[in-house]
């Protein structure tokens, strides 16, 4: 090797070089004092475009948005002590959810750490239980390593978030780079169990009242339509999680849409009669069985799972088998029996005709259901439909038509209210020809408002449809159900005005209460590029409905 | 000098051996686990194994059913190789028991 071939670089400039080794193309990020020296890299790089955020929070979430859009791992900033602090929520959801991102936060330099340092805090112990991996690097040298492995550990198996801790003296320490290391990428599952697939799909076959169960990894493994396949052949009437929304398109035959705490009660129903559950990629969520021991009680189990921890976690399953969901299902399709299951689905049918999910107010769009419909009436399925948390959320994911893989976008396993405005910029950066819808709410929204000047500043294609009942309407729902009706804190005395707080960031903004034409306006605002906020006045003692009170076991539904 | 006794209150306990990548956060991943789970960890050891590159932890943990979960869990940390059980009656912390007493 001649000497020209070796490289003398900053540990800042081979983070940026790694980062672009690796195809990142967008980051989203926060500058502070710690971080300065990979930002100067940074700003010399051609490839890497960063985004601004306003809070470390968005700037995660934004991350989230894009990997979660395309199930590329993406990239987040931040400096050391708040900056890092700030991150958490957004990397603890993603943990949550299985998203895989990696987190760059920087450190003090090595010398003061432990010295209570000027925005000194702990990352890399904070990180821990929220992180798939955490690395504190010690040299510039370490980086070359460090950095690949970040991506490949956030990529392989069960996804999600890393964290690479960076102080601040690694990131001007000077190496000599001889060689560049290979991007990292997600390795490939071990061969699942062919014996155990092979009784999986003769207890298929044998099965009288079976139902397909999917979960987030039947999208993360890319498996949709393999799954869709297997229901169609086997005559499987499926359900879906919150996470796997779009893997079978909701108005399919065989989808009896989400199940669980606020699954419809058909869904729920035919949960408790099935002779077999067939899960695939979920994990038994509280939200998803209610009280487990009454879960599909007299049914036998499948569970396929990339992460071996998952079997038998919450339920054992009969057969489990640790595979990529989507190479279990190659393996297992050629093995089941094609069945028509003639009284199975007849009964399924009639569970559907007598206890559907009702929609009250579907076709008029001053009601929360019917301005859910409106909006898919007037955008197809390349539209992406991200979500905040709440009632909002809810209904969306009970009414939505959704038909896609990778269409929706929401906060499952944390749950974290302010997730949907960031998220929604990241999904329209990482795919710019798609509109990006995000329902929100008047909780939600204000927990990462701050976004509104980011998404005015990349002038992202995002669509925020504002469910405004001025209240916490989950919280004002349980306390009016289980909390004898006692509405504390969860009712907002002071009430912002939403359109002009959006006009305030430079966002366009139409209120549907003083449209005299709402289906125009809205699909005005939804066709038009770039950032709009659409506000719409809903009833504040609607509820989502039917509902499982948390601890209840599914079939004993409220309402609906 | 645990008793017969003491085994009845507690339950039995399990010895783990644990095959780690030595460096210096992999103790707060292990024993956090049981931390964060509220799982006492009744007894660690802990020290570099070979040329010092891997270190070897030794942990003394109540067998509880949830066990099987925790092993499959430390079995899933990036630093961690490999993790065999073993029953109580492993001698590593039988040996150790004269300086704690």
């Amino acid at each position: 090797m001649s000497k020209s071939d070796i490289e003398t670089m900053t540990g800042a400039q081979i983070v940026v070089r790694l980062l672009e080794r690796q195809g990142v193309t967008t980051i989203a990020g926060i500058p502070g004092g710690a971080i300065l020296p990979i930002y100067d890299a940074l700003s010399q790089s051609g490839r890497i475009r960063h985004v601004l955020a306003r809070h470390e929070q968005g700037a995660g979430f934004i991350a989230q948005g894009m990997s979660r859009a395309t199930g590329i791992p993406a990239v987040c900033m931040a400096s050391s002590g708040p900056g890092a602090t700030n991150l958490l929520t957004a990397i603890a959801d993603a943990k949550l959810d299985s998203i895989p991102i990696v987190a760059i936060t920087a450190q003090v330099p090595r010398a003061m750490i432990g010295t209570d340092a000027f925005q000194e805090v702990d990352t890399y112990g904070l990180t821990v239980p929220i992180t798939k991996h955490n690395f504190l690097v010690g040299s510039a040298r370490e980086l070359l390593d460090v950095i690949p492995r970040a991506f490949r550990i956030a990529a392989s198996g069960r996804p999600g978030p890393v964290l690479i801790d960076i102080p601040k003296d690694v990131q001007t320490e000077t190496a000599h780079i001889f060689d560049w290391p290979a991007p990292g990428a997600g390795e490939p599952a071990a061969e699942p169990s062919h014996a155990s697939i092979t009784a999986a799909a003769a207890m298929i076959d044998e099965a009288e009242r079976p139902m397909l169960y999917l979960g987030g990894g039947v999208v993360h493994s890319g498996a949709s339509s393999l799954a869709v396949e297997l229901a169609e052949n086997a005559g499987l009437p499926t359900v879906m999680t919150l996470m796997a929304l779009g893997a079978m398109p909701t108005d399919h035959e065989l989808s009896l849409g989400m199940l669980g705490m606020h699954g419809a009660r058909c869904t729920n129903m035919a949960l408790e009669e099935c002779d077999l559950l067939i899960a695939i990629g979920a994990r038994f969520d509280d939200r998803a069985t209610g009280k487990v021991s009454a879960f599909c009680a007299r049914a036998r189990i499948i569970h396929v799972d990339i992460d071996p921890s998952e079997l038998g976690k919450i339920k054992t399953a009969h057969i489990g088998i640790r595979g990529d969901v989507r190479r279990v299902l190659e393996l297992l399709l050629p093995q089941v029996r094609w069945q028509r299951r003639d009284l199975w689905l007849s009964r399924v049918r009639d569970l559907k005709a007598m206890h559907p999910l009702r929609m009250p107010g579907r076709d008029d769009i001053r009601t929360h259901y019917g301005l859910i419909r409106a909006v898919a009436d007037c955008i197809d399925d390349e539209a992406s439909i991200v979500t905040d948390v709440g009632q909002h959320q809810m209904w969306a994911a009970q009414a939505y038509p959704l038909r896609r893989p990778r269409q929706w976008l929401s906060s499952g396993g944390l749950g974290t209210m302010g997730f949907g405005l960031p998220a929604a910029i990241g999904a329209a950066l990482a795919e710019p020809d798609r509109t990006v819808v995000c329902f929100s709410g008047d909780g939600s929204l204000l927990m990462n408002v701050q976004e509104l000047a980011t998404a005015a500043q990349e002038g992202a294609n995002v669509k925020i449809v504002l469910l405004d009942n001025a209240a916490l309407g989950l919280v004002h729902q349980q306390q009016t159900l289980f909390y004898g009706a006692r509405s504390f804190a969860s009712r907002y005395a002071h009430h912002p005005d939403f359109c002009a707080l959006a006009r305030g960031f430079g966002i366009g903004a139409v209120d549907l209460d003083r449209e005299d034409d709402p289906h125009e306006a809205l699909r005005r605002a939804l066709t038009t590029p770039g950032p709009v906020l659409i506000h719409a006045s809903i009833d504040q003692e609607q509820q989502v409905l039917p509902m499982v009170a948390p601890g209840a076991a599914n079939c004993e539904m409220i309402g609906g | 000098m645990q008793t017969a006794a003491d085994e009845t209150i507690s339950g039995p306990h399990t010895v783990l051996e644990l095959d780690v990548h030595n460096h210096c956060g992999v103790m707060s991943h292990v024993v956090g686990l049981f931390a964060r789970r509220a799982y006492n960890v009744e007894g660690i050891l802990v020290m570099p194994a070979g040329d010092g590159a891997r270190s070897r932890i030794w942990l003394r943990v109540h067998e509880e059913a949830r066990l099987d979960q925790m092993i499959k869990q430390i079995a899933k940390l990036e630093d961690v190789f490999e993790v065999r059980r073993h029953g109580a009656a492993h001698e590593v912390f039988e040996r150790i028991e004269e300086f704690f007493r």
